[in-house]
């Protein structure tokens, strides 16, 4: 139970770092999404946001546009802003394997976006750096026991039919 | 790999539905969307062309419910099957957990069904996955047309490692659970088999 503890202290810190740099860029919301278009975690005000969607299209987007960084020579961009009539967009690769999206609106600039996010980007590396190598020890044992997958099964042949 | 949000608790598996263009892999996910009540899922996104050909992916999320204390949840996506869009397929496939792949029953289909199913290994191979070490069935679609070649020869050509195999006529909706049920107990399976106990 010790890795999990940590993981989710981990996590923890995490959010603790993103809702810094919500409060500091004086964005709307930030949200943390991991390169296969699953959303980690998020902070602020998202009600009105479909999340899981956005989380995928982020992921394609970005995974779309280092496609194109390939294609002219560049490793990959490592930013990409989308600008709206009122609500833009900034989204920044973090460690090398999750992406940070940050909306914000005319109560910013894009500037003070780009500056907070490379801050807030360095001290998550750490953090997720770590976090991936606790990981790879895999924690996972503890979750998918014999009783998940029992317990997954049912639920699949109630959802599907048996 | 399944995403495990340990903070939030929550598991996301990724399911890609692969196989050449109108073969029916968006058809699959549109019926399943239509009949699975709202509480279980979430939206269903498109980005296509305005012919209604898949662009990029089709993209709709299922509630599994809570599995001891895990809030699971299915991803299901599918690929653009048109040759040409096949930067977007390889992208689709990053940090899949289990495949479904779509085939046109259709005897004149029979080679775009190989291409396509050799393009998924390639793709794979792009991120040094093999397909053997993923779940995934085979759908046998458009079971209903007249010119359909013989399971025989479908499986011969297509199923060489003798996965589970459905036969489906997606436009209504036969055996489009059958196959989404079976992929998603392989991969609860593979994920607890990977798990010491």
């Amino acid at each position: 139970m010790k890795d999990i503890k940590y993981i989710e202290e981990s996590f923890r810190k995490v959010e603790n770092i993103l809702k810094k740099l919500k409060e500091t860029s004086n964005a709307n919301a930030v949200l943390l999404i991991d390169k296969a278009g699953q959303l980690i975690t998020s902070i602020g005000d998202i009600s009105s946001l479909d999340l899981v969607s956005f989380a995928t299209l982020s992921a394609a987007d970005f995974g779309a546009t280092s496609q194109l960084a390939e294609l002219i020579g560049e490793k990959s961009f490592s930013s990409l802003y989308h600008q709206g009539e009122k609500n833009s967009l900034y989204i920044s690769l973090v460690a090398n394997r999750v992406i940070l999206a940050i909306l914000f609106d005319s109560k910013t600039t894009l500037g003070l976006v780009k500056v907070r996010t490379k801050h807030a980007s360095s001290e998550l590396e750490k953090i997720l750096d770590d976090l991936f190598e606790k990981l790879k020890v895999s924690p996972q044992k503890e979750v998918f026991d014999k009783s998940f997958l029992k317990e997954a099964e049912e639920e699949l042949d109630k959802l599907f039919g048996p | 790999m399944a995403l495990i949000n340990y903070a939030a608790r929550e598991i996301n598996v990724k399911l890609v539905y692969y196989g050449p263009g109108l073969s029916g892999k968006t058809t699959n996910i549109k019926y399943i969307y239509e009949k699975l009540s709202p509480d279980l899922k979430g939206q269903l996104v498109s980005v296509e062309t305005e012919q209604e050909r898949t662009l990029f992916f089709d993209f709709l999320p299922i509630d599994l419910g809570n599995v001891r204390g895990f809030k699971t949840r299915f991803h299901l996506y599918t690929v653009p099957g048109q040759v040409f869009y096949n930067a977007s397929r390889k992208l689709i496939l990053k940090g899949v957990d289990g495949l479904i792949f779509v085939a046109d029953s259709q005897i004149e289909r029979m080679d775009e069904n190989i291409e396509s199913f050799e393009n998924m290994i390639e793709n794979l191979e792009s991120y040094s996955m093999k397909l053997e070490d993923i779940p995934y069935v085979i759908q046998y679609n458009k079971r209903d047309l007249p010119n359909v070649a013989s399971i025989e020869e479908l499986q011969k050509n297509l199923n060489k490692d003798g996965v589970p195999y459905f036969e489906a006529v997606a436009t209504k909706g036969v055996g489009v659970f059958e196959t989404l049920k079976e992929v998603a107990k392989m991969v609860i399976r593979h994920l607890s088999s990977r798990a010491p106990t």
